[in-house]
């Protein structure tokens, strides 16, 4: 690698030759700071928080996005630096609504760090303020103009990252503000609530709707039956709630502290990503056969959905019916357990712990309720689910590493790899390729769809079968694929599509990282590592051999692809267009 | 056209008819200054009323034809008159009548009509015409009256017989420097861009002329866009592009009309497009209409905004001579600029090269406006004095006032005292004081003008036109506006000042782009040499100039005033109290300042303080 | 600046859209074209209906937020219908000493409308501009085309007269 000499803060250097300055005092050990920048999103060099001194430079110098060069000296902690710092604050907090103490972001923000770093907590200057909006015509995210900052990491996540653009800039001057075209309320736009740009904002300006006291207000309710959920990647992201590292398996303490919240039942959802598999790959194998609509592509991203219902209503008939893994499990849970259990479904309270703020409008989505109330009463992101705990006063860190409860306790952990971009497809092709095959396969690693590219493809010779498989997760780059398959430029059978870049790990409703740790760490990657190591390690990795699910087809389902299974676990979809 | 013996032949037919000394046998031109300023001020029926007139004189020995502005926009209409043989005279504040007796009187009759005419000449006298050079006097219009006065004869030289090196050499040497801002030495500019290698390149034209009070660029297009289209072309030849783009102010249909003609008549004439004088090198001129945005004057929002985008400034590096438009090696010049280059090329760089200061080589176009005598377009070398621009080309401030100050580079520049009148108009002194040259606006100050509220009036521009991406601009203009707002209202305090120098200075050195960078100049310079007026402000709660009106009051003198009851009549807000021919009274607490008082005393009894 | 969303429906006809469709055909794959094409179209409707930016994001591939956003950047485009006669006062320095300020308060007093608006009955809208390049007859306004200088507030209501 090709190096520059350079210095900070008076000492040498040798680093890439193309770093920035941002990248270049990590060297020094350095963290500059930033509030705009996000690397490869959102390179703008707007905010001008971490203008640093450069010897010989004209005036200060925008660290994030200034290349070093030979002999360079860079000083980042001068009094005109600190002061520049200082005023820039002073004037971000001019214009912000500093409701901070309950701030859903407080302690959190990137904002409140750096003002608590620097002392700063009133401004001298105070004059107009943004005319402030608060959009909560969503069932999942609301905006809060008073707290933004106009630093456009979300307009970049939904724009540039997810090729959406349900949000961007309005307006000029001290006017701009981030909203929707002509000032519209989100719910009427093409937002498919995939919440990257609540991960993305640094402050509170976005943030899920939070649906907590619901659940708190049930687990209350002396005639609720309360039962919950959680989604296969929250295992391997909730320990950053409590300041584990990310990438830290923490499914032990996370059911220990959900039985000690009070719920009346708490499940793994990789059960139900096991009766997903059986359930989809049973319908593409009949697709197959039947000439039913091909590609299929898998129903378990409600973003994903909506997405498709919004960009390709050409194509929902390419959708497979399966309702999503938490869908399914509210579903069984009104209606095969509690027929079983005795309890009258509308007694039974709901909840699902997903990593997914789009969830949240599945919920309330028709088709969605086999036992003739809503399948999931709520769904609650991971950030939500650690509120909750904290509020409860549990010490997570000191909780015994406990079980989920039977029966919905086996998963497989080809159902938790549901949380990695390329994990669904690895289970269907798990289960596909061994019905087609009629034999079991020795090796069950499908190294192809795996890792984090936005795009992947792969052909498997199945027997005499041929089967052409595609994984995509963003939303831009399954706009790219479906393009190519919609003009007949690309050949596939099998579709895996992710809303979220990289997948559930690194859902919109995961815990935030301040913007140090995303432009350092591939959350993508060390959170996804996880549930790959689950799955290296585990004794059941094929959802067809969940005995779990085996008892639920025998007792109430009939066998996969049935009449009843299509009446409880199948939905419909919506041609919504733009 | 494929070769030079072709432009010359057009030019050798023409030349006559556009040279200033008119010989004996040709005819008598008259033009007719049809720029945005006089049109506005009813050029279009005079010019119709001479055209009649022309038109029944059936040898056709008389020409009337229309031109860019003349420059005295004072006195628009203007007509020029030249006869065979004769001293041009120009004729002013005219009229489709006046037209018409001039016709009769001076075309016909060889009597100039000296009452309709200009008898003081010390607008030009002072004047160097070098990008103006054309501006007034040939038929923007017309291609063939451009090459008459050695238009295209420049780019013929360039691409028949100099490589692209000598052209930036050539640029180097003369010492142009850019005419839109900081003032970066062109050559260099040139420079930069041809040294990348890339399979594209743009040459782009910045007339997007915004800071309000500065109309320089708008007098070229309008009266010569062929110098800029020729101008384009020889940059191109110099950075190895072939395709341009001049992004121009949509509020200037003049302009836009003219410049569309000329690349038209350009290509028509095979000056645009592909293998330009039988070469290999060829060249395009696209136009883009600016928006309504300031701060797309800025380079990189400029192409931002040509991309189509919002037309918000990007970080530098990387600069756009390495990665500009679409993402290809650019150069930006401002249409100014450009109009010096052809005759540079014509005439040598030591031409040019031996006009203005050590540093700022060459003439400056300044818009002069506000309170002066004689508005208009003026050229100077550089280095000329504020005072000789403002007493002996301006001719002095009006109604016997008296000077205070005067305030170049628009909403990025500053405010030049009296004290300083002796300054020369150069890229360094005016930096030096705490000014820039900018793109040449030259307002001009009386003592009626409040410094407060002229730093309040930019600032309220530079507001308006932030385009808030960056936060020392969107926020920090925002609250310098609010200071100065309530040092004007009577509500200010001695710290406010600290704080608005500490401010400035902070959103001078954070800012993203050139607009942000400067905005503070206004209040900087004004705070340095009318510190007293901002005190007296908030001290003593009194506006010196009598401007601001929270800080006013009027007071009606018992002495002067005969009771007519006009002033009570027209006070909107029925402030005024007193019985007929007894003197009148204004309450303090219901007045609301409007002046309405004032303006409609006869008697001169009411007066303001 | 704060763009004034419209109430007042649209009402485009069928040649209109005709032109619209072909504008955009004309110039979808010319470089950086938005720009040109919400020119054109404000040429063709008078205005930027929410309908005519739908419409050019939907063909141009590109997000209605992000031509909405470019729409609200640059202050040339109008989201909502300007009046018959579209009245502007320039506040250019020049003006603005020569007391352009007045002018567009006499405006304001004669029409009954602020700046930024438009008559209830549609006749005239009324506008605060950028230099428009007339310094020399300072202070300067525009109606529609046509050029009004050395204004006086007393030649207000005389001005008007002419359009009403």
């Amino acid at each position: 690698m090709e190096t520059v000499n350079i210095k900070i803060n008076g000492r040498a250097y040798s680093v890439p030759k193309d770093s920035t300055v941002l990248e270049a005092a990590r060297y020094a050990g350095v963290e500059i700071p930033t509030l705009c920048y996000l690397k490869d999103i959102n390179e703008i060099g707007a905010c001008r928080i971490c203008l640093v001194e450069v010897v010989g430079a004209r005036g200060l110098v925008t660290a994030c996005v200034y290349p070093v060069n030979e002999g360079m000296e860079i000083y980042t902690n001068t009094p005109k630096v600190r002061e520049s710092r200082r005023m820039n604050l002073e004037l971000l907090l001019s214009a912000h609504n500093k409701q901070c103490l309950s701030c859903v972001r407080s302690t959190s923000c990137e904002l409140q760090k750096l003002c608590h770093e620097y002392g700063v907590d009133e401004t001298h200057f105070r004059g107009a303020m943004p005319e402030s909006s608060v959009d909560e015509s969503t069932a999942f995210l609301v905006r809060d103009n008073s707290k933004c900052i106009l630093c456009r990491r979300c307009v970049a996540a939904c724009r540039n990252l997810q090729e959406i653009g349900a949000i961007g800039t309005n307006d000029r001057g001290f006017d701009t503000h981030i909203a929707a075209a002509f000032e519209k309320n989100l719910a009427d736009t093409s937002c498919v609530g995939c919440g990257q740009c609540i991960v993305a904002c640094p402050t509170g300006a976005l943030h899920e709707k939070d649906d907590t006291q619901r659940v708190l207000d049930a687990l209350a309710d002396p005639t609720k039956h309360v039962a919950i959920c959680t989604a296969p990647s929250i295992r391997a992201t909730i320990g950053e709630c409590f300041d584990y590292a990310p990438g830290t398996d923490v499914e032990g303490k996370m059911v220990a502290a959900l039985k000690r919240l009070g719920f009346n039942g708490v499940y793994d959802m990789n059960l139900t990503a096991d009766l997903t598999i059986v359930e989809e790959a049973t319908e593409l194998l009949e697709r197959f056969q039947n000439g039913g609509v091909l590609p299929m592509i898998t129903s378990c991203s409600p973003g994903w959905i909506k997405f498709c219902e919004h960009y390709f209503p050409d194509m929902t008939e390419n959708l497979s019916t399966c309702k999503s893994p938490q869908q399914m499990f509210g579903a069984m849970y009104k209606t095969y357990y509690a027929q079983k259990m005795g309890i009258d479904p509308k007694d039974i309270f709901f909840v699902s712990a997903i990593p997914c703020t789009a969830k949240k409008f599945e919920v309330t989505r028709p088709d969605q309720s086999a036992a003739g109330v809503p399948d999931v009463d709520v769904a609650i992101t991971t950030r939500e689910l650690g509120r909750l705990i904290k509020t409860a006063g549990i010490k997570f860190r000191e909780l015994p590493d406990e079980k989920f409860d039977a029966p919905f306790d086996i998963g497989s952990s080809a159902g938790a790899i549901f949380g990695a971009t390329g994990g669904v497809m690895e289970a269907a092709l798990r289960m596909a390729a061994e019905v087609i095959l009629g034999k079991k396969l020795e090796k069950l690693d499908f190294e192809d769809v795996r890792g984090i590219a936005g795009i992947k493809r792969a052909t498997y010779k199945l027997g005499d079968k041929v089967v052409r498989v595609a994984v995509a997760s963003g939303t831009s780059n399954a706009k790219k694929l479906l393009n190519a398959v919609r003009s007949g430029e690309e050949k596939v059978d099998f579709i895996e599509i992710m809303c979220c870049p990289g997948g559930c790990v690194n859902g919109g409703g995961q815990p935030t990282q301040p913007a140090s740790v995303r432009n350092t760490i591939n959350l993508r990657e060390v959170r996804a590592a996880v549930l790959y190591n689950d799955d290296r390690n585990a004794d059941l990795r094929r959802s067809h051999e969940n005995p779990a699910v085996d008892i639920i087809y025998k007792e109430y389902l009939g066998k996969p692809g049935s009449h009843k299974a299509h009446e409880i676990l199948h939905t419909s979809y919506v041609k919504r267009g733009l | 056209m494929k070769t030079l013996e072709e432009l010359n032949a057009v030019r050798e037919k023409i030349k006559n008819r556009v040279s200033i000394q008119r010989d004996t046998d040709s005819g008598t031109r008259i033009v007719v200054g049809m720029a945005t300023c006089g049109i506005a001020a009813g050029a279009t029926p005079v010019f119709e009323a001479l055209k009649e007139e022309a038109a029944g004189i059936k040898d056709g020995s008389v020409e009337v034809t229309m031109t860019g502005c003349i420059g005295i926009c004072q006195f628009e209409p203007v007509v020029e008159v030249t006869r065979p043989g004769e001293e041009k005279v120009t004729y002013v504040k005219m009229t489709a009548e006046k037209a018409k007796e001039v016709f009769e009187k001076h075309v016909i009759g060889g009597q100039p009509v000296v009452e309709y005419s200009l008898t003081d000449t010390n607008f030009y006298k002072k004047q160097t015409r070098v990008a103006l050079r054309n501006c007034g006097f040939i038929n923007p219009e017309d291609i063939d009256e451009y090459i008459g006065v050695d238009g295209y004869q420049a780019l013929a030289k360039v691409i028949t017989t100099m490589t692209p090196e000598d052209v930036i050499k050539c640029i180097l040497d003369s010492g142009l420097r850019g005419r839109g801002g900081a003032g970066f030495p062109t050559g260099r500019k040139w420079d930069f861009a041809a040294k990348v290698k890339s399979d594209k390149k743009y040459v782009c034209c910045n007339a997007d002329e915004g800071d309000p009070g500065a109309f320089m660029d708008r007098s070229v297009l309008e009266g010569d866009p062929h110098a800029v289209i020729e101008a384009m072309a020889i940059a191109g030849y110099a950075i190895g592009s072939d395709e341009g783009y001049i992004y121009v102010r949509a509020e200037y249909p003049i302009a836009i009309k003219r410049l569309q003609i000329a690349i038209d008549q350009a290509h028509e004439y095979g000056l645009l497009g592909k293998n330009i004088f039988g070469t290999n090198f060829s060249f395009d001129i696209q136009l883009r209409f600016g928006a309504g945005a300031f701060v797309c004057g800025e380079e990189t929002a400029l192409m931002t905004s040509i991309e189509g985008n919002r037309g918000e400034p990007r970080p530098r590096p990387p600069f756009p001579a390495v990665k500009g438009l679409f993402g290809k090696p650019t150069i930006l010049n401002n249409v100014e600029t450009y109009a010096n280059v052809a005759q540079i090329i014509n005439k040598g760089p030591e031409w040019f090269a031996s006009m203005g200061t050590e540093k700022s080589k060459g003439t400056k176009v300044f818009a002069l406006g506000g309170k002066i005598n004689k508005t208009g377009l003026v050229e100077i070398p550089m280095g000329t004095t504020l005072r000789e621009v403002i007493e002996d080309i301006g001719g002095g401030i009006p109604n016997g006032k008296k000077f205070k100050a005067a305030q170049t580079g628009g909403p990025s520049g500053g405010c030049i005292p009296a004290s300083l009148i002796d300054t020369p108009m150069d890229y360094e002194s005016l930096i030096a004081i705490g000014s820039m040259m900018g793109s040449g606006g030259l307002i001009v100050m009386d003592e009626d003008t409040c410094m407060v509220d002229i730093a309040k009036f930019f600032l309220t521009f530079t507001v308006d036109e932030s385009c808030g991406k960056c936060t020392p601009c969107r926020v920090g203009t925002m609250r310098l506006l609010e200071i100065l707002n309530k040092i004007t209202s009577g509500n200010g305090e001695m710290e406010d000042l600290d704080r608005l120098e500490e401010l400035c200075n902070y959103i001078k050195s954070a800012s993203l782009c050139g607009l942000g960078q400067t905005a503070p100049n206004p209040v900087l310079s004004t705070l340095r040499y009318f510190r007293d007026e901002y005190e007296a402000h908030i001290r003593d709660k009194k506006c010196p100039a009598g401007v601001c009106k929270a800080l006013l009051s009027y007071t009606i003198d018992p002495e002067k005033c005969k009771g007519c009851t006009l002033c009570a009549r027209n006070c909107p807000a029925s402030a005024i109290t007193g019985t007929v021919k007894q003197p009148h009274v204004i309450d303090p607490e219901k007045c609301i300042k409007c002046g309405a008082c004032m303006d409609n005393c006869k008697f001169g009894a009411i007066s303001r303080k | 600046m704060k763009k004034k969303q419209t109430t007042i429906p649209f009402k485009g006809t069928q040649a209109q859209e005709e032109k619209l469709e072909n504008l955009i055909a004309k110039n979808k794959d010319v470089p950086g074209a938005l720009l040109p094409i919400l020119q054109g179209a404000q040429e063709i409707y008078g205005y930027l209906p929410k309908e005519v930016i739908r419409i050019i994001a939907l063909r141009m591939d590109k997000s209605i937020s992000e031509v909405y956003g470019v729409a609200s950047f640059y202050s040339q485009f109008n989201l909502s219908p300007k009046g018959e006669y579209a009245i502007s006062i320039c506040l250019g320095t020049a003006c603005y000493v020569k007391g352009s300020g007045k002018i567009m308060e006499e405006f304001e007093k004669e029409l009954g409308i602020s700046s930024g608006e438009t008559t209830p009955d549609g006749k005239f809208s009324l506008n605060d501009t950028r230099c428009i390049g007339a310094c020399g007859l300072a202070p300067v306004c525009m109606i529609n085309s046509d050029v009004y200088g050395r204004l006086v507030p007393a030649d207000v209501k005389k001005i008007l007269d002419k359009y009403r």
